[in-house]
């Protein structure tokens, strides 16, 4: 039986035990005159919810660890059972093999396997399967209905029911929360791990310190130049050329944005302004990457050519200014906050003291919201270095070290896309560069984030 | 003469005057600056929406080509009493080359007569084949027929296309001259999926996949957002290693770039758990890790806003912690959950980087039948249709566009008007 029939039938359980297990109760209960009603500890809905906890829980934690582990073991189980000449192979080569068998399998169509050995191991590892759904199917049955009865057992008027599902529902609640932890080290562990076996193959001060990118060359084993070159430094002035002309953009604009929509404009033009800006952040990437790559990049080279430049197809300039303007709500909302977080005394003292509105706002307000600002510009800044979608569609490929915005220049996170996105094998150095780049993605913006969540925090607290 | 003196100006006030009028400009300027800047980001917004509404438009219509057909029984090999299995297998397309040869009878040389196959597009023999299958008695019949243009034709009747050799400018002109041409609503955008030719991809097979990415995403993100953000809120120890933990760990997780995302989607889901790549089911488990920030995030703010005499009138009656939330924190701060799952669904709906990574890019047909088929995305969609060097594909990829832009607008209109509708100053 697949998962979603199981999953269906220990619904109908759960729900079942639900009823049977509040019928229980009021049966048990006795009418009790001194407490107006029954000897019940808690409500009956509660020894009925316990019920359900007892029938459900276990059963959904077995079928859950079931999945999970099913086909690394069942891979394991088949590449021990393997033939010698096979197991002797390279770790590689036995992936390979693996793969192809489970790809056959899971598709229907061992018959079509050619090499006996494959179609061997294909029908072992179909076995397997065929058991481990088997047993997964039984035991998760079995066990769901020995928790309703085991739950109908402990029902008692004096069971503290109430307090139990309560306890279950915070311990649900709590997991719930640390998913977030899980999730980060989830990210970490797998882009390190990659990485460790990237940096086995390649050097990491080659890698931080080389200023030759071209992992194509490194397809084929017995090829010229079969290393392949991973220096990371023409990425990372593309990434950072591209994130400063971004930069350039959203910052004065959504700066002045928010000065004048929080100290100037009246309450209309603010209600329309305000959401008009913020329409700019929820519009897709994928949008804005069209939009440059169809529409600014082509009039940025017309216009280059007019003056006489000679400009790229695939310039630094329009992937930069379109991921400018994609910045500038997050920057003038940001910024907005921290202007608004500004004591007005400070602003009637600096008015007292005769100065002009910009005055104050120049002297006084900026100073005053500065490590706010700074914050902001830091979040932007995280933001525009791991943008993707926009310089995927508008940065280019070729890595240029150069700082010229009007050339092609490849970031980091487009050679992610362009070294996982093909068809290859995925334990060569080319996809394992991937997670390599990944980590070093990471770790840049996590410190941006982390220095600038600080700052904000900080700030906040001089004025609570 | 009377000597009118004017009054004495002291040089102090001279120089306020001079200063003031200078610091009076500075003003002046800086609030243009101001006002300059939302016109100019605003002016950014209604050119990218002009520039991908004026490249859509022409993909919402399609001209289409009349044709008349013989269906010839002898040419096709079958009659009318022949199996379905007999009609299926005969070769259609001698029907639509004998109908275009009778239209221009002097067209010789095989690159002119393949140029005048390609007028009309290549699915339809197939279209001539389910109609015959479904009325074997057309067979002997002459019909006029309307077929879908080829993206060439088409585009050549919308904008003109230098493309074309100039003698099948003049087939299509004639065909127009004897108004065998007509511009109608291009439904097969809406009914089709992907396809290699323009004039028959659709994105049907694209909004399922979304749709079933979506609800995957939203039946994940939202349980476990507002458990969480209940728990932090309410139930979390103060000054708890493990609870700051949480906390900054959230924070920091909103600001990962979303591709990290779809390397860990990669990395555990697809290489450690063996869930099948390209699908739905990969799709929302790592769009929904992605949306959990935003949720718990807006939920925490929603459950702080309910102010504590709520609480402290359930405790009053007797009701335990849980319930209190369960049965008054939580219903009161609904509205504002709401909001914030719908913005961070809409954020999902429209990400597609780390969906590149757990290969939703691959060219898929069919419609998805359950959330382990492969499928595609709409943003996916998008990105693979204007990578396509076909002139067609770009007005194809900014109707998608504005369809995606159009869910999206529903979507914030949605959150907007929830907040509108149930908020409470307290």
């Amino acid at each position: 039986m697949n998962t979603a029939n199981i999953l269906l039938i220990l619904l109908l359980l759960v729900g079942f035990s639900y009823v049977i297990g509040r019928k229980r109760s009021l049966a048990l209960a006795k009418p009790n005159p001194q407490r107006k009603g029954s000897n019940l500890h808690s409500l009956p809905g509660y020894y009925g919810h316990l019920v359900a906890i007892w029938c459900g829980i276990p059963a959904l934690v077995i079928l859950l660890l079931w999945n999970t582990f099913n086909t690394p073991i069942a891979t394991s189980l088949v590449s021990n059972s393997l033939p010698v000449e096979i197991q002797s192979q390279s770790t590689e080569q036995i992936g390979l093999f693996m793969n192809r068998i489970q790809s056959a399998v899971n598709q229907g169509n061992i018959n079509e396997l050619t090499d006996p050995t494959q179609k061997q191991a294909a029908e072992y590892y179909q076995s397997i399967l065929n058991i481990s759904n088997m047993a997964k199917t039984v035991l998760v049955l079995v066990l769901a209905i020995l928790g309703i009865f085991y739950g109908l057992r402990l029902i008692k008027p004096e069971l503290r029911a109430r307090n139990r599902v309560e306890k279950v529902a915070t311990f649900f609640m709590a997991s719930c929360a640390s998913i977030a932890i899980l999730t980060t080290a989830g990210i970490v562990f797998s882009v390190l791990f990659e990485s460790i076996r990237f940096f086995s193959d390649v050097s990491i001060l080659d890698f931080l310190f080389g200023t030759h990118w071209s992992p194509q060359t490194a397809l084929r084993a017995d090829q010229v130049g079969s290393s392949g070159s991973f220096g990371f430094i023409p990425l990372l002035v593309g990434t950072l050329l591209i994130s400063a002309i971004a930069l350039l953009v959203a910052v004065p604009l959504g700066l002045m944005s928010a000065i004048y929509l929080s100290e100037y404009a009246s309450k209309p033009v603010r209600n329309i302004a305000k959401p008009a800006l913020e329409v700019l952040a929820g519009i897709p990437t994928v949008v804005y990457g069209f939009f440059a790559a169809l529409t600014v990049a082509p009039f940025i080279r017309d216009t280059g050519e007019a003056l006489g430049l000679s400009v790229a197809s695939e310039s630094a300039l329009a992937a930069g200014i379109v991921m400018g303007i994609m910045i500038i709500p997050f920057m003038s909302s940001l910024s907005d906050d921290v202007i608004n977080a500004v004591p007005q005394a400070m602003r009637d003292g600096s008015y007292g003291m005769g100065a002009t509105k910009s005055e104050t706002i120049k002297q006084v307000i900026i100073p005053a919201a500065l490590p706010g600002i700074v914050g902001a510009f830091l979040l932007a800044a995280s933001r525009a270095i791991g943008e993707t979608m926009i310089v995927v569609m508008a940065a280019g490929m070729s890595a240029n070290l150069t700082i010229n915005p009007l050339e092609a220049v490849t970031t980091v996170t487009v050679q992610i896309v362009a070294l996982l996105t093909g068809d290859q094998e995925f334990d060569s150095t080319k996809t394992l560069a991937a997670f390599a780049l990944g980590l070093t993605l990471f770790l840049m913006t996590l410190v941006l984030n982390v220095i600038a969540l600080h700052i904000v925090r900080k700030y906040r607290e001089q004025y609570d | 003469m009377t000597n009118i003196t004017t009054p004495t100006v002291s040089a102090t006030t001279e120089k306020v005057k001079v200063s003031l009028q200078k610091r009076y400009s500075r003003e002046k300027r800086f609030r243009w600056y101001g006002v300059a800047s939302i016109v100019i980001s605003l002016l950014f917004l209604v050119i990218l929406l002009a520039d991908i509404t004026y490249k859509a438009l022409p993909a919402f219509t399609h001209h289409y080509i009349q044709l008349n057909i013989e269906f010839n029984a002898e040419k096709l090999g079958v009659t009318a009493q022949s199996t379905p299995e007999e009609l299926r297998r005969a070769d259609y397309s001698v029907l639509v080359n004998d109908a275009l040869a009778q239209q221009f009878p002097n067209v010789n040389g095989r690159n002119e007569k393949r140029a005048l196959k390609n007028i009309i597009s290549s699915n339809a023999p197939y279209r001539l084949q389910a109609m015959v299958l479904e009325n074997p008695n057309l067979l002997g019949t002459k019909q006029a027929i309307w077929f879908l243009s080829n993206d060439d034709s088409d585009v050549y009747y919308k904008e003109g296309n230098d493309r074309l050799k100039p003698y099948e400018t003049q087939w299509l002109d004639e065909l127009k001259a004897k108004g065998q041409v007509d511009n109608r609503f291009n439904s097969v955008l809406f009914t089709n999926g992907d396809s290699r030719e323009p004039e028959q991809a659709g994105i049907l097979s694209a909004l399922v996949g979304s749709l079933y990415t979506m609800l995957i995403t939203l039946a994940l993100s939202f349980p476990i957002g507002v458990a969480a953000a209940v728990y932090l809120e309410e139930f979390a120890p103060k000054n708890n290693f493990w609870v700051d933990l949480v906390e900054v760990n959230i924070n920091n997780l909103a600001a990962v770039p979303s591709i990290v995302f779809g390397l860990l989607g990669l990395a555990v889901f697809i290489q450690f758990f063996g869930v099948p790549r390209s699908t739905p089911l990969v799709g929302g488990l790592v769009l929904s890790l992605m949306t959990l920030p935003t949720i718990i995030i807006a939920s925490r703010a929603a459950i702080k806003a309910v102010p504590p005499s709520i609480r402290e009138a359930a405790f009053g009656l007797g009701a335990s912690k849980v319930q209190t939330v369960f049965h008054h924190v939580v219903p009161l701060a609904m509205p504002g959950i709401l909001t914030g799952t719908i913005i961070g669904m809409a954020q999902a709906l429209g990400e597609t980087a780390p969906l590149l990574m757990i290969g939703m890019v691959a060219f898929i047909i069919d419609v998805p039948a359950s959330i382990t088929d492969p499928a595609a995305a709409l943003p996916v969609q998008i990105y693979l249709w204007s990578d396509s060097p076909e002139r067609a594909f770009t007005a194809k990829t900014s109707a998608a566009i504005l369809i995606l832009l159009g869910f999206l607008v529903i979507m914030n209109l949605l959150a907007v008007l929830l907040r509108k509708r149930f908020e409470r100053r307290w």
